[in-house]
């Protein structure tokens, strides 16, 4: 066939028409079309969650000293979700976006699987699988030639609280072992138990009875910022703010930085940081000086009334206390009247979420004017709440090696000639360790992360290196873990049974018992268990000390007669019992917590910011959490400072551009966020960032403050009442 | 609004008993501390990345708590938080105007005459993000990656709601499946209503401050009727006409004139109801 030029146009045109005809009115590119689409959204990696039986169970929140009521929601033996227990006396249904989160603790990567045993350098991730008895005999070996050596004493073991069962199992084998060195993480704990042994004679911490309270004046506490028990004081807060046209509570926030807390309160003071001490002072001389304060509570209720008021008196005018302040005096005498005549007064005390023992002198004196408007043990005020780490249990056998152990000194030194006062100074433990390489020779770690929580980071990494081995108990690869030589990974706190202490700042005594709600994910054992195992394999008297079966004998035993009743409904609200003895006012000068640095070259003051969104104890911030953080504190992985424009423009920093803040302590670089919101001259860093451990949602994010600050002791506790450090921020 | 309520059983239109379900937040209460936020990611299903830490443009809230100030200078500055789940707009009318709706070309999003929820159907949606484009309030998100969670973390998922794939939008459902999940209920136990405790979002039920209200806005029963009426309620953008059934309460005046952005002198004849 000869094709000539016209049937080619001919045939092309035809043909084309035709294949336009044909995508038309043929289903198939519409059915492709679809086809592609349904395909795009069927990628088999999407998960689809398993169905199933759903329940409920109920059990405590440990991821604080909070200790909420949590109920969790299951799918068949999957928890899908953590919700507060309603009822519950702590939290009635409320929950934190920490405990919210930790289903992500639970499943997360972060999990310790099994009992592990560092392989390579300390730090560097790598780990080996060994069984449960292997691990167990590696403690033992080297825990019974420390004790063959005689230096039992050179063991160390740091658990969060002293509160409980577990903590106390620890405690007990440290002196059935035959080391006086068992030790406590610091928090704001540590000044109130001492301030109540001095001011009321009680081993006990102080419990506030916020929600009877009209008239809150804070101290810096974060109280929406997870201060206390979280849940529970933003509860007491939504008191305070509800109200018929007019709220039921007026609150009164003194801090230099507009937190949530000061922007949510009536009245927001901005004084002078390191200062407060002095303005508590002044409002006492304010009350005194217009006869304003209880005379009945004062003059039968108290002792060292007479010399206190002559210290309140000579030295504390609001003239004087409004330059040292920076608060006028008519605002100083106003805010005394207001306070004294508000009808149910509280003064509040523990900077931020209280993490940081802080000044003892400052908690007295914010104490004292509790005590001046007759506001102890009584309804809307301060409450003695009664603390006690006595379990019934019988008394320690100690063999010649224990004895002559725990006769040696603490190494921290308290309770010695030097610091009497305290229980444990843990702030310490890496200059002992610094100036002393050979003082520990094995540090066992339950539930604390002190790598990570301890001030001063980088003499903390310099210390663990220093300690030839390191036992954790974590159930997570915290710093700390991270750091070991060994893991022996505790149950999560959904997979296991312990009792829970009172949640601070409470005024009631509610004693928890936390429960299994969830099998057991990996290859771990609960640390009651692990620590009485270690215990009767080095046999003898540190064998015979624990005369139980299992933690969970131990637990039954110590509950006692509330058992049952735990057992049953997972808690006992007891009836406080008003502890008798008199208020003593504590008449001394303070002196000024000095902050570390040269005021020459670091004319800055760093402050710690403590978020309710940031987790900043030994706890990471799960994945949940992170993301919910302001793009003004963390921005990828670099961390924003908070700092006022007038500061910015006096040394050159300009919004969102990267600085180099430096202390005496650290150095790293940040991100500048300008804010109207803090005072000239401070520098504010968000604490719970910069973590190591963990895993790539968490570590490497931002910088740890801690790594800024340095130990600065109190004058009169020896603990640490570092709230801030001289600092430096040049733009580069 | 019509006063033709039938104790507890949301009001009658036409055949079917209709129900409008809505939030009232109190602003004074509200703490900013992200309880929701995390509450509505657990319930929710809803995906994170390592990287996304702050990446306001590519992450996925379905509730979202913004931090606003006033602007004053230190030591007169003060900042709100003000949480934002999808606002399901009712528009005005009969043809109703919720932007979303309006403009999606896939019908994968529709406004529910029953409840006044505005639904999202993912397996509909193919990703044009129009409706991204036209929601006034920023709750829609698009799932630029697929949904990965670490190992072992799929264990958690909450089969009540399905996990998304990339490529479509979603946003805030007023946790549609615990209406379901109520529903099935009630009918289980002969009732046609579902009582106001029976269905509670996620971010309502967490709220420690219990800042957040839900409930039918037309039930006389339900504590929103009443709340929504307080003289300190407000909407965001109420110029736009969009008809939110989220309202806001604040004592403060800057946070409520915030509420609103007007341009020229729009904002002059609207009244704040």
């Amino acid at each position: 066939m000869k094709l000539d030029r016209r049937a080619f146009i001919e045939l092309t045109v035809g043909a084309s028409l035709g294949a336009g005809a044909g995508i038309t009115f043929s289903p198939l590119p519409w059915k492709l079309t679809d086809d592609v689409a349904i395909w795009t959204q069927n990628w088999p990696w999407t998960p689809v969650p398993s169905e199933g039986q759903v329940s409920h169970a109920d059990t405590i929140c440990n991821l604080c000293p909070g200790h909420c009521g949590i109920t969790v929601r299951k799918v068949e033996g999957r928890v899908t979700k953590i919700e507060g227990r309603q009822g519950y006396p702590v939290n009635d249904g409320g929950i934190c976006p920490l405990g919210a989160a930790g289903l992500q603790l639970l499943y997360g990567p972060w999990r310790v699987p099994g009992p592990v045993r560092r392989v390579g350098k300390r730090g560097e991730r790598n780990w080996e699988r060994i069984s449960w008895d292997k691990a167990i005999a590696e403690v033992v070996t080297k825990l019974s030639d420390l004790r063959s050596k005689g230096k039992p004493d050179t063991v160390a073991c740091i658990t969060a609280t002293d509160q409980g069962t577990v903590p106390q199992l620890f405690s007990r084998f440290m002196e059935a072992y035959g080391s006086p060195n068992y030790i406590r993480t610091a928090s704001a704990e540590d000044t109130n138990e001492l301030a109540m042994k001095l001011l009321q004679g009680k081993d006990a911490s102080v419990g506030y009875d916020l929600e009877k309270a009209n008239f809150i004046l804070s101290f810096g506490s974060g109280l929406i910022e997870g201060w206390g028990s979280p849940v529970r004081t933003i509860q007491a807060h939504s008191k305070w703010r509800s109200g018929n046209g007019k709220k039921a509570a007026t609150v009164v926030q003194i801090e230099p930085r507009l937190s949530n807390t000061a922007a949510k309160a009536d009245m927001w003071y901005p004084v002078n940081p390191g200062t407060e001490t002095a303005l508590a002072l002044g409002l006492a001389h304010v009350i005194i000086k217009d006869s304003l304060y209880d005379s009945t509570f004062v003059n039968n209720s108290t002792s060292g009334f007479a010399e206190w008021r002559k210290m309140v008196m000579s030295e504390y005018s609001p003239g004087d206390v409004s330059a040292t302040t920076g608060l006028s005096a008519a605002k100083i005498t106003n805010l005394a009247r207001a306070f004294a005549k508000a009808g149910r007064p509280l003064a509040v005390w523990g900077r931020g979420k209280g993490t940081t023992p802080g000044s003892l002198y400052e908690c007295m004196a914010v104490l004292a004017l509790n005590a001046l408007v007759g506001n102890i043990n009584k309804s809307g005020g301060v409450w003695t709440t009664l603390r006690s780490t006595d379990l019934g249990w019988p008394e320690v056998p100690q063999d010649r090696i224990a004895s002559s152990g725990n006769g040696k000194p603490r190494l921290d030194g308290a309770g010695t000639q030097n610091y009497p006062l305290v229980k444990y100074r843990p702030d310490e433990l890496p200059k002992i360790i610094n100036d002393n390489p050979e003082a520990i020779q094995a540090l066992l770690v339950h539930e604390a992360d002190p790598y990570f929580t301890t001030m001063d980071t980088n003499r903390v990494a310099e210390a663990f290196e220093k300690i030839p081995f390191i036992v954790s108990f974590s159930t997570y690869f915290d710093e700390t873990a991270q750091h070991a030589d060994l893991i022996l990974p505790n149950d999560h706190y959904l997979e296991r049974w312990e009792d829970i202490p009172s949640p601070v700042g409470f005024h009631k005594e509610v004693l928890g018992v936390s429960r299994p709600v969830v099998d057991r994910q990996f290859d771990t054992k609960h640390a009651g268990d692990t620590v009485m195992a270690i215990a009767k394999k080095l046999g003898g008297t540190v064998a015979n000390a624990f005369p139980w079966d299992d933690y969970e004998a131990v637990l039954k035993e110590a509950m006692g007669a509330d058992w049952d009743t735990l057992a049953e409904s997972g808690y006992v609200a007891k009836a406080g019992s008003t502890p008798s003895g008199k208020f003593e006012f504590y008449a001394k000068p303070y002196e000024p917590i000095e902050l570390e640095g040269d005021s020459y070259t670091q004319p800055l003051t760093l402050i710690p910011m403590e978020l309710m969104r940031l987790a900043s104890g030994a706890i990471g911030n799960p994945p949940f959490c992170t993301k919910t953080l302001e793009e003004t504190e963390l921005k990828g992985n670099d961390l924003f400072v908070e700092v006022n424009p007038k500061t910015a423009g006096d040394y050159g920093l300009a919004d969102e551009k990267y600085a180099m803040l430096e202390t005496y302590r650290g150095k790293a670089k940040v991100l500048i966020h300008l804010s109207e919101g803090i005072m000239p001259g401070l520098v504010g860093i968000p604490k719970g960032l910069g973590h190591t451990g963990y895993d790539d949602y968490l570590a490497g994010k931002g910088v740890n403050a801690n790594s800024f600050m340095g130990v600065v002791e109190d004058p009169v506790s020896g603990l640490s009442a570092t709230w801030g450090i001289r600092a430096k921020l040049t733009s580069v | 609004m019509k006063d033709a309520h039938h104790k507890g059983e949301g009001h009658q239109e036409g055949h079917g008993t209709v129900y409008k379900y809505g939030m009232v937040i109190n602003l004074d209460k509200c703490t900013g501390c992200g309880a929701c936020m995390v509450a509505c990611m657990a319930e929710n299903n809803i995906p994170f990345r390592k990287e996304d830490t702050n990446d306001r443009l590519t992450q996925n809230f379905w509730m979202r708590v913004y931090k606003i100030s006033n602007g004053g200078s230190f030591p007169d500055n003060d900042i709100c938080y003000l949480p934002r789940p999808c606002m399901h707009c009712e528009g005005h009318g009969h043809h109703n105007r919720t932007p979303c709706v309006t403009v999606c070309p896939a019908v994968a999003t529709d406004y529910n005459h029953e409840t006044g929820i505005v639904s999202q159907i993912y397996t509909r949606c193919f990703g044009c993000r129009y409706c991204m484009a036209a929601c006034p309030y920023h709750v829609r998100v698009f799932n630029w990656w697929d949904p990965k969670w670490p190992e072992g973390m799929e264990e958690y998922l909450n089969p009540d709601v399905s996990p998304r794939m990339r490529g479509v939008v979603e946003k805030c459902s007023f946790c549609f499946h615990r209406l379901q999940r109520a529903r099935n209920k009630a009918y289980s136990e002969d009732r046609r209503e579902v009582h106001e405790d029976e269905y509670q979002t996620a971010c309502t039920q967490a709220c420690p401050a219990g800042a957040i209200t839900f409930g039918d806005l037309t039930n006389p029963e339900h504590k929103v009727y009443e709340l929504k009426k307080t003289p300190n309620a407000f909407r965001l953008l109420e110029v736009l006409g969009t008809n939110p059934k989220v309202y806001y309460t604040s004592s403060r005046a800057w946070v409520r004139k915030a509420a609103d952005v007007y341009v020229g002198k729009e904002g002059s004849g609207v009244t704040h109801t």
